[in-house]
């Protein structure tokens, strides 16, 4: 199978990033190329394989519901690219 | 007494308990050099004047009780620092200044470590060349305009070079190894979940490990038992007895069963590296170690499989680059206007490849198809080893299919660029922990390295292996710095 142009826009829609055709093109190839060596894969027969989920096989651990960090709202706003007092600020989206 | 920027951590350490040296006195030795070392651009973010006040800190009341007492170390800069800087290799992290420490940095600095600076690597550690960076590309200081390898290639150089005692990489698909290979130092992916990944800028979770990357093996084996500890922050981090991997450093390998896999004997692979491959599995015999030949069956897939896992992982991590929260923002008419430019303009090409084939992969109709089939061949991958690790203590194989290659050489040809990581990738998809060291020259006397690999938590046993054959191999670097400026 082959990446059409209009899947690679549909994708780039899907990872909100935005492409203009000459970048859309250029994906079209890189990502066809990459996905003729992934296909691969379809040589092995997989039916009765189990998919590996997690490599670590531990079970994950519960923790108490407790606080432990407080008064961090100036930390977490710090770094956001337009703040305002409390807020992070994006474009207005309720009209 | 040797230069102090080329001298091990172990002698660095010996000397500062001994008083022969003050932490100001190699503190000052390692900014001195890098401020001549500009054309390597192995910095992103330099804490030069920070760490000479915490050396003189350091000096004035020392605790020589500490592991890394007073000694500067500059990390790879996917590592959070607090207050300092942490961009990633990206131009959407250009500005963060994170509020949190990772554990792995805190581990460092909780035994006496300095931070020198940030390290250069490929953008969110995806690239095997470090030319995918936002800040550009790092010089190997083997040769002139050689790739370092990657993704922690500011990191490899900066060993080289002398410009750190000693470094902390992170390595997804071999993102230690290899470029520990290609500047003649080593380094150690560690078994998943012996490192915490608290504080480690994400790319994909399930394969990410810090390891440290060091001039010798016995620093690798110092620096590990700083770095691995168990860490209630990351959900994955196992509580296990870790060992003191520096004081049960020993070249005895007498009896250990050594396995030689045939399928990493790949087609146009060059001769230097097979003969490399033959002079290490001689080497181990001359220690007493029992070589026996294994077969790895799903070898070949493991790329293929490692090019629908890591994307897909890293398309859901990198989701969180929004514009919204931190880093860069390009402004738009409305939010997702506002998403899609940010992210256009704030990640590079590559990181916008991976995210797509990743999207691609977990879309509605093809989860199936690509994601769910990758998840099964990684069970068939690692089932081959755990076959494997029934019959042998521990696996040699070359640690890359070449040498350094030429800047820009590769760069238009993703394929051929994740062909480099044909050898580390499978143990990273098996959680396994490897190393690689180096163990000779190709053609143009640039290094090669052997990878060894062990268990699950058994660093002790490969650590072992690599330094009776470090002994045996006697590898000398011989860099000429030609970069040094005045």
């Amino acid at each position: 199978m082959s990446i059409d142009l209009k899947t690679v826009k549909h994708i780039s829609k899907l990872a909100r990033i935005s492409i203009d055709d000459e970048k859309a093109n250029k994906l079209k190839g890189d990502l066809n190329n990459i996905f003729e060596f992934i296909e691969k894969l379809n040589e092995l027969n997989t039916d009765n394989v189990q998919a590996l989920t997690s490599i670590a096989e531990t079970t994950l651990r519960f923790r108490k519901d407790e606080i432990k960090s407080e008064n961090i709202r100036e930390k977490i706003l710090k770094n956001s690219p337009e703040e305002n007092k409390d807020f992070f600020v994006v474009p207005k989206v309720v009209e | 007494m040797s230069d102090i920027t080329s001298q091990s951590l172990f002698e660095l350490t010996s000397n500062i308990k001994e008083k022969k040296l003050s932490s100001g006195e190699i503190t000052k030795a390692f900014i001195d050099r890098a401020e001549k070392s500009k054309k390597l651009n192995v910095y992103v973010t330099d804490n030069f004047e920070k760490a000479i006040d915490q050396s003189k800190k350091f000096d004035s009341n020392p605790n020589f009780d500490l592991k890394l007492p007073g000694i500067p170390i500059a990390v790879k800069d996917l590592f959070c620092t607090n207050g300092v800087r942490t961009t990633a290799g990206s131009k959407i992290l250009n500005n963060f200044i994170p509020t949190y420490e990772s554990t792995v940095t805190q581990n460092l600095w909780s035994q006496g470590a300095i931070l020198l600076g940030k390290l250069n690597c490929d953008e969110f550690a995806m690239g095997s060349s470090n030319e995918t960076s936002f800040f550009g590309n790092v010089q190997n200081p083997v040769g002139e305009n050689l790739v370092p390898g990657g993704s922690s290639g500011g990191s490899s150089a900066a060993v080289a070079a002398n410009l750190t005692p000693v470094t902390i990489g992170t390595d997804t698909g071999g993102s230690i190894r290899q470029p520990a290979s290609f500047t003649g130092t080593v380094g150690l992916k560690p078994t998943y979940g012996s490192c915490s990944r608290y504080g480690i800028v994400a790319f994909a979770s399930s394969l990410d490990q810090a390891g440290p990357m060091t001039k010798n093996v016995r620093d690798c084996s110092m620096l590990l038992e700083v770095i691995s500890s168990f860490d209630q922050k990351d959900s994955t981090s196992i509580d296990y007895k870790r060992n003191h991997y520096s004081k049960e450093l020993s070249k005895d390998i007498k009896g250990k069963k050594i396995g030689i896999p045939k399928e990493y004997r790949v087609d146009n692979m060059p001769d230097e590296i097979e003969q490399l491959w033959k002079n290490g599995i001689s080497y181990a015999k001359d220690c007493g170690a029992e070589i026996i030949d294994i077969s790895l069956p799903h070898t070949n897939y493991a790329l293929p499989t490692y090019y629908i896992v890591a994307p897909a992982e890293a398309s859901s991590n990198l989701a969180r680059y929004d514009g919204v929260k931190y880093g860069f923002r390009s402004p738009g008419q409305n939010l997702i206007e506002m998403y899609e430019k940010t992210r256009s303009e704030g990640f590079g090409d590559e990181v916008k490849r991976r995210i797509m084939i990743g999207t691609y992969v977990l879309s509605s109709g093809y989860y199936d198809a690509y994601y769910l089939k990758a998840q099964k061949v990684r069970q068939l991958i690692k089932k081959d080893f755990d076959d494997a690790f029934s019959k042998v203590d521990a696996i040699l194989t070359p640690s890359t299919p070449s040498s350094a290659f030429k800047i820009g050489e590769k760069t238009n040809d993703p394929v051929s660029m994740y062909l480099n990581d044909i050898f580390t990738v499978p143990i990273n998809l098996a959680g396994l922990p490897g190393i690689s060291i180096p163990a000779g020259k190709d053609k143009n006397n640039y290094p090669l390295g052997l990878q060894v690999i062990g268990k699950p938590f058994d660093e002790q046993n490969i650590l072992n292996i690599s330094y009776a054959l470090e002994d045996k191999i006697n590898f000398k670097n011989d860099i000429s710095d030609w970069w040094l400026s005045e």
